[in-house]
């Protein structure tokens, strides 16, 4: 009895730690959002202002809103439900800005820092890193973005509830604001806006880990060049009209517009439209090589 | 075992050669010291032995194919860059908590224990803190690693005296333990001296000189010529000459010693001399 008791404090001793194994994906991730606070900073201060601005604009609501009972019910409907379009239109447009800054410096600042020669001495693949970094705008950015919008939505709809209260027009908002249905329609876009903005991003990661410098002027003169050389040689602006379907064309095929629904019924929603689209398969498709050819020029980049 | 082995190692950069068709051969266990002047290719050298430059020819590291196999390559190798890489951004936390959660050898309280021997502040961004400190850091977390080859460029540089010498020390007596291999390169040659099991000296790409230290003590020999013997010294044939206080001093490569002796004090070269001495009777060369 006692043998054992004193067996164990010793066998102990010669395995003092149990090594955890390692998670390079995990850490690899948490390591881009150390080094990046801007990803949940900029979309918090984005939200902190359209709250306040909403708070500003409750002042006197009750009496607009007694105007505003009296219009048409779809009248009624798009001018309720607007202050929580604009906030959420807010937040993805934020969440987008930060994706193509993140991108364009995410591969090309760790050589500048020389920082990739630390990176490399890890057992941490170039895949690896490559593709935490890509989790960035693909996954991390779109969810905590959605956090964001549905908090800042509940406090608009409580606040505007309180506001109300004392004229007893508070049903009003919750009447033409369904925030479960706000929500998914919400969540939908996010997911559509990723998959159709995949490329762009996979793009940009790519010019981060190829140029040696100035990643931002190679994102934006070659195509401003195309444009302009199409302009001047053929006069047509096929390459402009393909820009802008890429940036915002997919909420196109996502969504219907013209249909006399009720504006946040999920009737408008046209995910199958979206998903026979072949813009967004040849997207996704371009979206993998471009992260391929990142991760190769990873390895052999050396730090500039 | 053998932990690194070239064959024909060889890179260029556009019309540079930056590495001539090396071999290299080194034993587990060995500390091999790299000297070279600069742009001799010793940065180069290590770089392909990381994986982190491409390469012609045939490299092996403990096993394994550098540029393939990295990832898997640096759960035993652990190197130290010459200059500081490590990210400014990151909080001395942070980076503990990182190199914990991807590194399957490394010691977290072994790398903190080293920590508390220092000033540095466990919530200090890295851009906070002294070069000195930069390098102690990451020395705490190179010598947590439970590595079996490690790879030093120019580990000293920017040090001051002090900081230097226990540096050498701290790696003599908490690391090495004869079954790990370490290959440095310095400019700071006499402090390694003491240290190295192997040296070897590169020059434009090209391996210049390799010896055990065994064998460069039993073969090269300095003796401290009195000046009535000088013609006669100069007749054995020394590998060079140089002139320290109005006496001779001459450098011999596989002499007698007894009749060394009779010309002056004779005692083993220090490496800058032997470098001095091989580098200068390359031919063509301007120094």
């Amino acid at each position: 009895m006692s043998e054992q008791s004193s067996a164990v404090p010793e066998f102990a001793a010669a395995s003092p730690v149990v090594v955890q194994a390692p998670r390079p994906m995990y850490w690899s991730v948490r390591r881009e959002l150390w080094e990046n606070r801007s990803i949940y900073v900029a979309p918090l201060l984005v939200a902190a202002v359209v709250m306040f601005g909403f708070v500003l604009s409750t002042i006197g609501m009750p009496h607009r809103r007694r105007a505003t009972l009296l219009l048409a019910p779809a009248q009624q409907h798009t001018t309720i439900a607007m202050p929580f379009d604009i906030a959420a239109a807010m937040l993805v447009v934020t969440a987008f800005v930060i994706g193509i800054f993140y991108c364009l410096d995410a591969l090309q600042g760790e050589r500048r820092d020389r920082s990739i020669l630390f990176w490399k001495s890890l057992p941490v693949s170039d895949r690896t890193t490559v593709l935490a970094k890509t989790s960035i705008p693909l996954l991390a950015l779109p969810a905590f973005t959605f956090v964001i919008i549905v908090l800042t939505q509940w406090f608009m709809l409580l606040w505007s509830t309180a506001v109300l209260l004392p004229s007893g027009l508070a049903g009003s908002t919750w009447m033409h604001f369904h925030w479960f249905t706000q929500s998914l329609l919400v969540f939908y876009c996010l997911i559509v806006l990723v998959l159709w903005h995949a490329p762009i991003y996979a793009l940009l990661l790519l010019i981060s880990s190829w140029a040696r410098r100035g990643s931002y002027l190679w994102a934006v003169l070659p195509p401003l060049a195309i444009a302009a050389v199409e302009k001047i040689v053929f006069n047509t602006a096929y390459f402009g009209s393909f820009l802008k379907y890429r940036l915002i064309g997919g909420i196109g095929e996502a969504f219907v517009f013209k249909a006399p629904h009720g504006t946040d019924s999920l009737s408008r929603l046209t995910p199958l439209n979206f998903l026979s689209t072949p813009g967004l398969w040849l997207g996704l498709i371009l979206a993998a090589i471009f992260i391929t050819a990142a991760v190769r020029l990873r390895r052999d980049r050396e730090p500039v | 075992m053998t932990a690194i082995e070239a064959r024909g190692l060889r890179k260029t950069f556009g019309s540079t050669i930056a590495l001539d068709s090396i071999d290299l051969r080194v034993e587990e266990g060995r500390i091999l010291g790299i000297i070279g002047p600069n742009g001799a290719g010793k940065t180069t050298a290590l770089n392909a032995i990381l994986g982190l430059t491409s390469y012609e020819g045939e490299l092996t590291v403990l096993g394994r194919n550098p540029w393939t196999e990295r990832d898997l390559l640096m759960r035993d190798v652990s190197f130290i860059a010459d200059v500081a890489v490590l990210p400014r951004w990151m909080r001395v936390s942070q980076i503990l908590d990182y190199v914990s959660g991807v590194h399957p050898r490394f010691r977290r309280a072994k790398a903190e224990a080293f920590l508390t021997k220092t000033t540095i502040k466990r919530s200090s961004k890295i851009r906070e803190l002294s070069k000195g400190m930069v390098t102690q850091l990451h020395l705490a977390l190179v010598m947590a690693i439970d590595a079996k080859l490690l790879v030093l460029d120019e580990p000293t540089l920017g040090l001051d005296l002090l900081y230097r010498k226990q540096f050498y020390d701290s790696l003599l007596n908490d690391y090495f333990d004869r079954t790990r291999t370490i290959v440095v390169t310095t400019h700071q040659v006499e402090e390694i001296q003491d240290v190295l099991t192997d040296l070897m000296f590169i020059d434009r790409g090209r391996i210049a000189l390799t010896c055990s230290m065994e064998e460069f003590e039993s073969r090269y020999l300095e003796v401290m010529v009195l000046p009535e013997h000088v013609a006669a010294a100069r007749a054995l044939g020394p590998l060079h000459e140089r002139q320290v206080l109005g006496r001779s001093i001459l450098l011999f490569d596989h002499a007698d010693r007894q009749q060394l002796a009779a010309l002056g004090d004779v005692r083993t070269p220090g490496i800058a001399d032997l470098f001095v001495a091989v580098m200068g009777n390359q031919p063509g060369e301007i120094r």
